[in-house]
Parts: structure tokens; C-alpha cells; sequence
């Protein structure tokens, strides 16, 4: 044996931090009776036509490749959803991209256009994969701080702040996993503004947009100067409850569409056949299911939030998600230790804010895709361990 | 719009308290709202909704298509509301198509409501014809699947 375990592993890979989510997770799954409050996916099964739609795709043996890009059929429901909901023009014939869920789309994107050694800035807290995603494509992350103070909001002002030479991609998620943070008009027009002067590509995951309770969704790449610089990313996993389907797309100019498209091919060469029949399906007659399922959330959202600030771990509204992100500092515990005790002495789960970047410290996240009577539970037990702390 | 009332059409099963705690107001503002929608009759009362498999006071039911004769003030009208009013009747439509009123019966044994269609409903003066289909089995009854196989529902305990 030799005694370098690792000497066949890449050593980026080696360097890669292992996600504080799959840590929590051993945990959680070794106890019973938990309520878990730590997923990031909808409670709700797939609206049934869209699964009936993959059902007929089945029957009638659609079980092939479909080309590299997608289903055009897909692609042009994709370029008119675009169109209509977030107001941007695509061409469905070289400008959209399906892929595997938006985590794919996110791949492609940085490995289409990244040099070893360019830099990425990203918000933080964010999604778990972006700082890794980002090291795997030999890039250097860069992350851009937003905080509870501005409800986690992205502000122009900490982009500029955290820009350096050799920023070439800003990667956001608006609204944001974990924060529930979006950015109010004015700041996205000025950040627009930024990027074009500095001459860089954004890279825009807007994936909770259907979940969008007050205030408008608006999209970075409708500012000027923006569409040939911006990558849109979506996907159905969030808004039409789609996450085991893994279905996502990515938006973009022509050059870089076909960018994105080559390592596609070679690495993915295609999204499911029976996935994207049944996008297809989610997004000429979704619409209604979308709402009701986005009903269903604000409700709870208000419920945990009230219930957060009763109790006395302080939590900004979030205007869109399913995710509340409560700061925890109250208690004199950190994160991981917060999260770690909850879970052994009431058993509720929620994710260590840490688990998102280091600017989750002192925060937790709390994911209100469950059930309003799981909900009322978990704030109760959750009130109980915090006057325990006191 | 009554808070309430958009609450209720969303469809959830909730109860006043409930309510209350998801729309910020008192049980009585709850209740005083839903006073206002039965006074405007928009929210007809509250029934449990039953599973005909299992409950036997309905072990039977018929949906009878009714021909009946307009009359010259009121149309359908009259005999519609008259039919309407037998505790027997479930409910009753006027329909487009092929017959008049579509009339769903209910009793307890296929005598009771074989007796009801042709010695009460048929023999109603303008009634022309009935056509009665007992019902056989339900797998839908008012928005709730009967007897489907549940959905394997499992998420992982946490997610990114």
C-alpha cells in the first residue's frame, strides 16, 4: 500500500471542501422522528399532468437522444416563457440550451468561458456548489459579502468593493438559496452598469423567480449593454416541483450558447428525452400549479418569520425562496453548533448558515417547503431549545 | 375581496384559528368574514366530504337524466327548484345536450332509490322522461382520490 491514499485523485479535487450538507446530512439521517426543515426542494410531487405528459412520452417509445441543444419544441416554449415572464429575447433555434438541471448549466457556463486562473465573484452566502463549481473549472472565486443589515439584498456597492483585476464573471442567484435575498431595481441597473464597465460576463441563476412574493422579479440581462454579456439560467426544479427530473436551461447570445454547447455534447450530450417531454408540457399548462404551489409558500413564510421573531432569533422577511435565514447569534451559539444542538436536544433540522459561504456565520437556514402543521411544530420545539440557551 | 374567501378557494383545510394566524387577524375578524360570505350566500355551508366506498348511508347513488317541459314564465325554472328540494336529491343541473336536468339521488338501497325516480321524480307533472345510471364505483369524489395507491413522497432528509 502506498502510503499516499490520495495519489491517484487530481489534487484540485483534493483541495476541495467537502459540503457542509452532506456533514449535517449523516446526521440527520442517523435519527428518528426529525423535522427537517433543511430541504432545498419542494414538498410537492410534480403537478399530475405534467407527470401524465412523460407517461404518454414513454408509451409512444420516446426513449432517444434528442439533439444536443434539446427538444426544439422545448426550446421554443422555453424562448416564449423567457420572453413573457422575464423580458428577454431568445432564438429558440441557437441561443437556448437545455441541460440537466441548472447545476449542469452552471458547469458549462464557467468551463465555456473560464481560463485557469480568471476570477469569478459571487455573492456569499450562496448556493453550495458555486465556490466549488467555480475551483473545478480553475477558476478563483471571489465573494462579494451581502448581509442581514440590507436583507441579504445584493448591493451595488459591495460588488465594486469586492471587484479586483482579473474579475472576468459575476456569478449571482437572484433570489437567493440560502438568504431568500433579491436586488431592488436601482441596485441591479447600477450593477449592470458595473459589469459593463468592466468589461464582464454575468452569469445570472434566477431559478427561484417563480417564488417571488412581493415586488417584481427582475432580470439583470434586460439592462442595457447586458444581453451580449449575460448567461440567464433557469430550470423547473423549484417553480413546477421538478428537482428529480433534473432539467434546467441556459440562455445566452449565440457565441457563447455554442460555447456552452461543446463541452455539452461532449460531457452531457443530452437532457433525459422523457424530462424535457414533460417540460414541455410544464410550461404550456403549468402556469396555474406554479401559483398555488407559490400561494402555499408565502403562507408559511409568514408563519416562520413571525414565529422567528418571537422567539427571539431575529429574521428578515424574505421576499422570494422558500428559504428563511434567521440570525442565531441571540442564543451565543455559532452555526454549526446551533444547528447541531436543535437537531440532538428537539430534533428540527435546519443547515448551518456556513454551509453557504463564510458570511453565513451566525446564521442558520431554514427551508419552509413543509407542511404548515410541520411548521407550527418545529417553531414551537425551535422556541423551546432557544429559551433552553438563555 | 374577503381575505377569507381567498384563503378558502386556495382550497387548504383549515380551521378558524388557523385562519386567523396565517391572515394576521383576530378569530372573530375570521369568523365575522365568514359570516359576511354565507350572508352573500358565495359560501353555501361546510359538508364532510364522504368516501362512497365506505360510508354506507350512501351505498347507493343514481345520476338520472331528467326531460322535463319549459314553461312559458320561468323555463326550467320551477320544476328544477321542486325536483331540487327532495332530501333525496344531492344536487341538480341544468344541463346543455340531450336532456334537462342532471339529477344525482342518493339512498340506502337500490329499492329506495328506484322507488324515488319512478314514483316521485317521473311522476312530477311535466316531467317527459328519466333515465337513471346507478353509480358503480367512485375513484374522484369532490376533488379527493378514492383508494389510489399513495404517492412515494420521499425527499432526502437535507438537500442543497
Amino acid at each position: 500500500m502506498s502510503e499516499d491514499q490520495n495519489r491517484f485523485v487530481a489534487d484540485h479535487v483534493i483541495g476541495l471542501p467537502r459540503s457542509g450538507i452532506r456533514d449535517f446530512f449523516e446526521l440527520v439521517a442517523a435519527m428518528k422522528d426529525v423535522i427537517s426543515l433543511g430541504i432545498g426542494e419542494p414538498d410537492f410531487t410534480t403537478p399530475w399532468h405534467i407527470r401524465e405528459a412523460a407517461i404518454y412520452a414513454l408509451e409512444k417509445g420516446r426513449t432517444h437522444y434528442t439533439s444536443n441543444l434539446g427538444l426544439i419544441e422545448l426550446r421554443r416554449e422555453i424562448s416564449a416563457y423567457v420572453g413573457r415572464n422575464f423580458g428577454l429575447e431568445y432564438n429558440p433555434n441557437n441561443e437556448v440550451l437545455v441541460t440537466v438541471g441548472v447545476s449542469e448549466a452552471m458547469d458549462i457556463a464557467l468551463r465555456a468561458v473560464l481560463n485557469p486562473g480568471d476570477k469569478v465573484l459571487y455573492q456569499d452566502p450562496c448556493f453550495v456548489s458555486y465556490h466549488p463549481t467555480v475551483l473545478l473549472a480553475h477558476g478563483v472565486g471571489v465573494p462579494i459579502k451581502t448581509d442581514a443589515e440590507s436583507a441579504f439584498t445584493l448591493k451595488a456597492e459591495e460588488v465594486k468593493k469586492s471587484w479586483e483585476p482579473g474579475c472576468k464573471v459575476l456569478m449571482i442567484n437572484l433570489p437567493c438559496n440560502p438568504t431568500g435575498g433579491v436586488a431592488e431595481r436601482a441596485e441591479l441597473e447600477e450593477i449592470a452598469k458595473f459589469a459593463v464597465e468592466k468589461d464582464m460576463l454575468v452569469i445570472s441563476d434566477e431559478i427561484y423567480a417563480e417564488m417571488t412574493y412581493e415586488g417584481e422579479h427582475v432580470s439583470i440581462g434586460t439592462f442595457p449593454g447586458m444581453r451580449e454579456r449575460t448567461i440567464f439560467l433557469h430550470g423547473f426544479s423549484k417553480g413546477w416541483a421538478m428537482t428529480g427530473w433534473r432539467l434546467g436551461y441556459a440562455c445566452a447570445p449565440a457565441d457563447l450558447t455554442e460555447a456552452m454547447m461543446k463541452v455539452h455534447q461532449y460531457s452531457m450530450m443530452c437532457a433525459s428525452i422523457v424530462a424535457q417531454d414533460a417540460g414541455v408540457e410544464a410550461l404550456r399548462n403549468g402556469d396555474d400549479a406554479v401559483k398555488k404551489m407559490k400561494q402555499a409558500y408565502q403562507r408559511r413564510r409568514d408563519l416562520v418569520v413571525r414565529r422567528f421573531n418571537e422567539i427571539g432569533i431575529t429574521c428578515h422577511k424574505p421576499n422570494a425562496t422558500f428559504y428563511a435565514f434567521p440570525n442565531i447569534t441571540s442564543t451565543g451559539l455559532d452555526s454549526k453548533t446551533f444547528a447541531k444542538r436543535l437537531l440532538e436536544e428537539e430534533r428540527v433540522a435546519m443547515v448551518p448558515g456556513t454551509a453557504f459561504g463564510q458570511y453565513g456565520e451566525g446564521f442558520v437556514r431554514c427551508s419552509f417547503a413543509t407542511s404548515y402543521d410541520q411548521l407550527v411544530e418545529a417553531c414551537n420545539r425551535i422556541e423551546r431549545f432557544v429559551n433552553n440557551c438563555k | 375581496m374577503n381575505e377569507v374567501f381567498k384563503l378558502l378557494a386556495e382550497g387548504e383545510r383549515l380551521n378558524e384559528s388557523q385562519m386567523a394566524e396565517i391572515l394576521g387577524m383576530s378569530v372573530e375578524e375570521v369568523e365575522a368574514q365568514l359570516e359576511a360570505l354565507k350572508k352573500e350566500e358565495l359560501l353555501l355551508g361546510w359538508i364532510p366530504v364522504l368516501n362512497p366506498e365506505k360510508d354506507d348511508s350512501l351505498a347507493v347513488r343514481a345520476a338520472i337524466e331528467v326531460k322535463i317541459t319549459p314553461e312559458r314564465d320561468g323555463g326550467f325554472n320551477r320544476l328544477a327548484q321542486r325536483i331540487s328540494r327532495f332530501d333525496e336529491v344531492e344536487s341538480c343541473y341544468l344541463m346543455s345536450g340531450g336532456y334537462d336536468l342532471h339529477v344525482v339521488v342518493k339512498g340506502s338501497s337500490l329499492h329506495k332509490v328506484a322507488s324515488f325516480v319512478s314514483e316521485r321524480l317521473s311522476t312530477i307533472e311535466g316531467v317527459l322522461s328519466t333515465a337513471t345510471h346507478f353509480m358503480l364505483r367512485a375513484y374522484k369524489e369532490q376533488g379527493y382520490l378514492i383508494e389510489q395507491p399513495a404517492e412515494d413522497k420521499a425527499r432526502l432528509d437535507v438537500t442543497p
